[in-house]
């Protein structure tokens, strides 16, 4: 600590300390552990809050994974479906990404001369400037009924009728897809920014394959970056909310769009906070689990 | 195996710049061979041209007596060394090693086996699980030996592989490299701008300046038979003596400089030939500080002139005595350090002489400047 004040100065110390504790404490300790409590606790009226009915349950969680108490269901097979097909969807949306930005990633920190790769990530970045929700609304005009790939499918001839995207979740995966790409390319760029050109000369020099050569030499050295990519882009896409509600079909629902419903139109705010602590709790373990599989530590993925 | 490798008027250039021009030089099979030249002379371009990295713009390149253009780095017969290794930091020394032989789908035994037979070429015999990091900068050397022998190429590409070694290891090195290629029998090509390697490890070498070929020959021959004033210079020490050719006689030629008069013997001009001179032709003569010695050495010598002591620089082994004539032209002699000196320090007119046996005549050209 003394080290940390003499090196930084007081002013800078201070600062530094005052502005990570109001970050850490403030926004994310403090109503992380307000959710988590309110998950445990019964909805009931504010005037009935701290009264003799106002005492921990496990109800919410029982709701989350049996349904209502009237119901017959053996398990709440609409929620807990929903949530199954919103983590199975953000792993294949996050591999999906994976694959998509790996080349382009690669491509701009080894191949292309320092101009392009400049080029390049000024077009990536610049689609960025427009809010998330306007660019999925943008998504949904590209994809509808009489949009504008159906109308240019329409007029090549290539189809008869205009193709549902929205209804097929089409239009979804692609949003979710396109939403945080950013995200696995530049840990992905940063990780293969660092590897000497050298070393794929030489790997090519000793007659491997570029395949092979990605794998022995390109993957083995970004896999800190790619687990960093991989880790936000599953979270975000976990954690959607404006995308699936505009580019979702009527049947496909998000998980977050479950919790949405809790707090703000079923008035339950209990409720809402066990679903968030279930999304936010097994994100976290499939985080932790993947990791430990691709060996890589929490130090590597923050570098 | 081991082949031969043939460069046929090749030219590599990169928009309108030539890295090298015009090259042709013929490499014989299990010969060691050094391009010696300063940095930016185009030496590693034509590396790159031999391996595959890049196509020449224009020419051959013969390797075995097959046309290799087309053919990629992976699939031709050489296998390069890189200036910095290259080594892999995540896999370890034997896996490195293997390389070639995993991609090329050899099984796991037989790698393990391979690699082991590499260490104990290169003497790092047991040393097959650590990872890079944890050698030596001259085991790392070697394990980048190793992995680029494990293809069993016909020829070996170094790029400056030493020069990130620091004197002795360096020295020891030399040694080493020399003492692999005579065992595993392959051509070796080695890019250098390290006069000293070259000539102690080559059987020929090439010097090149601004992508060109100045001379090819064998190390004795670049080093006492010069073609051009750069050659002269860039390779090891040289006495410039700017002057005018008084009287020619055969091979013999006489040089005025600075109210001197010397003899010293043409230059060649390559393939047995030599320079022909006329009288009044503006000539450069070049002798080397350890062919010019004190009056009272016991060495014979045609050639006697007088100089003026500015300074002397103690080498270790050698001693470097800096002269001028009449304040121009600069003199340097080098000496053993068993000779004596002392009585130097004060002299005005030091008497030096040289054999003109030891003095090349060439005409007036750039010198390569330090």
């Amino acid at each position: 600590m003394n080290y940390f004040f003499n090196k930084n100065g007081p002013l800078i110390s201070t600062y530094l300390i005052i502005a990570i504790s109001f970050w850490l404490v403030f926004l994310i300790i403090i109503p992380q552990l307000y959710m988590f409590d309110l998950s445990f606790r019964p909805n009931i009226p504010p005037l009935l809050r701290g009264g003799p009915d106002d005492v921990y349950t496990l109800t919410h969680y029982k709701h989350f994974l049996f349904g209502s108490e009237t119901s017959g269901e053996s398990y709440n097979y609409v929620d807990v479906g929903v949530f199954r097909d919103t983590i199975l969807i953000a792993v294949l949306i996050t591999l999906i990404n994976l694959c998509f930005c790996y080349p382009i990633a690669f491509y701009i920190a080894k191949v292309a001369s320092p101009n392009t790769a400049r080029l390049l990530i000024v077009s990536l970045i610049i689609p960025f400037w427009i809010n998330e929700l306007l660019r999925s609304f943008a998504l949904r005009i590209l994809f509808a009924g009489e949009g504008f790939i159906n109308n240019v499918l329409l007029k090549l001839g290539l189809i008869d009728n205009g193709i549902n995207f929205i209804a097929m979740d089409v239009a979804l995966y692609t949003g979710l897809n396109y939403a945080y790409i950013l995200l696995m390319i530049f840990p992905l760029y940063n990780a293969m920014e660092t590897l000497d050109k050298n070393q794929l000369e030489a790997a090519e020099d000793l007659g491997s394959s570029m395949l092979k050569t990605h794998f022995r030499i390109v993957i083995p050295h970004a896999k800190a970056g790619i687990a960093s990519g991989c880790t936000m882009v599953f979270m975000l896409t976990a954690g959607a909310l404006a995308t699936p509600v505009v580019l979702s079909s009527p049947n496909t629902f998000w998980f977050t769009q479950l919790i949405y419903q809790w707090f703000n139109m079923n008035d339950n705010w209990p409720r809402g906070a066990a679903y968030s602590v279930v999304l936010l709790s097994v994100s976290v373990v499939f985080v932790l689990l993947m990791m430990k599989i691709f060996k890589v530590k929490i130090g590597e993925i923050v570098r | 195996m081991s082949a031969d490798v043939e460069l046929q008027n090749v030219s590599v250039s990169f928009g309108n710049f030539y890295a090298a021009k015009n090259v042709s030089v013929k490499i014989e099979k299990g010969e060691f061979f050094s391009f010696l030249g300063p940095s930016g002379c185009g030496k590693t371009t034509l590396l790159r041209a031999i391996s595959g990295f890049s196509e020449p713009s224009d020419g051959k390149i013969l390797i075995g007596n097959q046309d290799m253009a087309g053919i990629g780095p992976n699939k031709r017969p050489t296998s390069l060394i890189f200036q910095n290794l290259a080594l892999f930091p995540l896999m370890s020394v034997a896996d490195n090693i293997a390389f070639s032989l995993e991609v090329r789908g050899t099984g796991k035994v037989q790698r393990r086996k391979r690699a082991d037979e590499l260490l104990e070429l290169v003497a790092l015999t047991g040393q097959g699980d650590k990872k890079v990091h944890e050698l030596s900068g001259g085991q790392r050397q070697r394990v980048a030996i190793a992995r680029a022998l494990a293809i069993e190429p016909e020829v070996l590409l170094l790029d400056e592989p030493l020069s990130a070694l620091d004197l002795k290891l360096r020295q020891k090195m030399r040694i080493e490299l020399r003492e692999i290629q005579k065992r595993v029998g392959i051509t070796f090509i080695y890019i250098t701008h390290d006069q000293g390697e070259a000539l102690t490890m080559s059987d020929r070498i090439a010097v090149m300046n601004q992508g060109e070929l100045e001379q090819i020959g064998s190390c004795h021959n670049v080093y006492e038979s010069p073609c051009t004033p750069f050659v002269a210079t860039f390779v090891g020490e040289n006495n410039a003596f700017y002057g005018t050719v008084s009287a020619v006689d055969g091979d013999m030629v006489n040089v005025s400089a600075d109210g001197n008069n010397f003899s010293a013997k043409a230059g060649d001009l390559g393939e047995g030939k030599k320079y022909t001179f006329k009288k009044g032709d503006k000539v450069i003569m070049f002798v080397r500080p350890e062919s010019i010695f004190l009056k009272d050495q016991n060495n014979q010598a045609d050639n006697v002139f007088t100089a003026d002591f500015k300074a002397i620089e103690f080498e270790g082994n050698l001693k470097n005595i800096y002269m001028s004539i009449n304040g121009k032209q600069n003199v340097r002699c080098s000496v053993s350090n068993a000779v004596d000196t002392t009585v130097l320090s004060n002299s005005k007119n030091v008497e030096l002489k040289f054999s003109s046996r030891d003095a090349v005549v060439l005409p007036v050209g750039p010198l390569a400047v330090d």
